[in-house]
């Protein structure tokens, strides 16, 4: 059945398409096949991530971003991910409201796709399905991460070019001096520029990108600042023309093999965990693990303790 | 059963109309049950929708309509859908609501959907039969 859809796949059906998406989503032994089926399709498309909080207007962006790819005659695929709610399984992805017109173009392949407990603000099948998309012929694919807060920066191991949206009125300097989400951007956007506060963010991202202009100097790309108003069309050009000079300078200086090399990595890493629990959750018995449990309660047993038996018993591994 | 968290749902309100009210209620009802929602907004075509269903790979399809434009808006979609080869009820559940009078529901039914719910249907009842219908479908047969 696999093989069937892979060979339809790569003649361009969508549906084999998005069969192939909701294979590596659903289930772990059927992503393990088709992945290391198509990965030889792979490595052609570029991948820009859209990244903000939740309200900033990523999906707006979007859909404006799609249709200048579309100008230039690119096939664009786009992965939308929204929240899966923790305490129901259910997920509302509502996303694909704002890229709506693209649906009929044969030319662009839209996904929503639910975070199913990841809190990177991925999904954990993100980079598989950005695999499909690749085989499938995408020349680039564009993956909206759920609204974010400080600390969701997986896009960062996913995306050739991160554009991070943000909108006036967030909060002050000192919000944008912390760590995390505010060091991972390769373009920010101020949405909403019309909006009062607009100068104030953009000074304010400004005098924090000063901070560090020697690290900017000696890596020769500093993240460029562009003010758009989405739903008007403002600054949209703008913001694709950044996204062009990104790549061109990462492709010129060869920061982008670094950034395959550490992808790849990443992607092992993740796997080789991700693996190593399922097996350790396979083979653990619940009785083994109770006992282990009423120990520690018990004070009889210290938790470090008790995971060196676990892994002893299980993988047979000592640490 | 088949595992709720696992199953796509399409919300989709084609036509004029814009009172989605009703498609929003059901959306985060079956959001709060268990299910994986997509909702494609207001004023689609049924070429918009027919696509989504594809892209999206869903499972089931609700369908809201208000505007009095079933008995030709709801047959576009299932015939467009059989053109791409998809099967109502073979390979994905249709359902609809909304303003739809009983001889047309009828006629709806016979032509391929599922069922046709009415304003007043219990939110329960559609889950039910979502449960109780999804394993008819070609991909989950035998789960």
């Amino acid at each position: 059945m696999i093989d069937d859809l892979i060979e339809r796949m790569l003649k361009g059906d969508k549906k084999a398409t998005a069969r192939l998406i909701t294979l590596v989503e659903n289930d772990e032994e059927k992503a393990r096949e088709i992945v290391k089926k198509i990965y030889k399709y792979t490595g052609k498309a570029y991948i820009i991530g859209i990244t903000g909080p939740p309200g900033s207007g990523k999906s707006t962006l979007l859909d404006k971003l799609i249709k200048q790819a579309r100008n230039e005659g690119l096939i664009v695929g786009v992965i939308a991910i929204d929240p899966t709610s923790p305490f129901t399984g259910g997920a509302l992805l509502g996303d694909r409201i704002r890229m709506q017109r693209h649906s009929t173009d044969p030319g662009v392949f839209i996904r929503s796709m639910a975070t199913r407990g990841s809190l990177g603000g991925l999904a954990k099948a993100t980079n598989d399905a950005i695999k499909v998309l690749d085989a499938y012929g995408c020349d680039i694919i564009f993956v909206e991460t759920v609204g974010v807060g400080q600390i969701e920066v997986d896009i960062v191991k996913t995306a050739d070019t991160v554009v991070l949206v943000t909108v006036p009125g967030l909060g002050d300097d000192i919000q944008a001096i912390k760590a995390g989400l505010m060091e991972i951007a390769d373009i920010f956007v101020i949405n909403k520029a019309d909006k009062e506060g607009a100068d104030a963010t953009f000074f304010e991202l400004n005098l924090m990108l000063d901070l560090e202009k020697e690290k900017w100097e000696r890596r020769g790309w500093r993240p460029p600042i562009v003010e758009t108003v989405a739903v008007t069309m403002k600054g949209i050009k703008d913001l694709w023309e950044a996204i062009k000079r990104h790549r061109k300078f990462l492709e010129e200086s060869g920061e982008i093999d670094k950034k395959k090399k550490f992808r790849a990595e990443e992607e092992v890493k993740t796997i080789v965990s991700d693996s190593v629990a399922r097996k350790i959750s396979e083979k653990l018995k619940d009785k083994e693990l109770s006992k282990l449990i009423d120990k520690i309660v018990k004070r009889e047993m210290d938790p470090y303790s008790a995971a060196e038996v676990v892994l002893e018993e299980t993988l047979g591994v000592k640490i | 059963m088949v595992e709720r968290s696992k199953v796509r749902v399409l919300i989709a309100k084609p036509g004029l109309d814009g009172h989605d009210r009703g498609a929003k209620v059901i959306a985060r009802a079956l959001r709060d049950a268990g299910f994986e929602v997509i909702y494609t907004g207001i004023r689609q075509t049924p070429e918009q929708i027919v696509e989504s269903v594809i892209q999206e790979d869903v499972d089931v399809l609700g369908i809201s309509i208000l505007s009095g434009a079933h008995m030709v808006l709801i047959p576009k979609i299932l015939r467009l859908l059989e053109e791409k080869g998809l099967k109502p009820n073979e390979d994905v559940l249709v359902i609809a609501g909304g303003i739809i009078p009983p001889d047309d529901a009828q006629e709806l039914e016979k032509m391929g959907v599922a069922k046709v719910f009415g304003p007043g249907s219990p939110i329960n009842e559609i889950i039910n039969f979502i449960d109780e219908n999804l394993p008819k479908l070609k991909k989950f047969r035998g789960s």
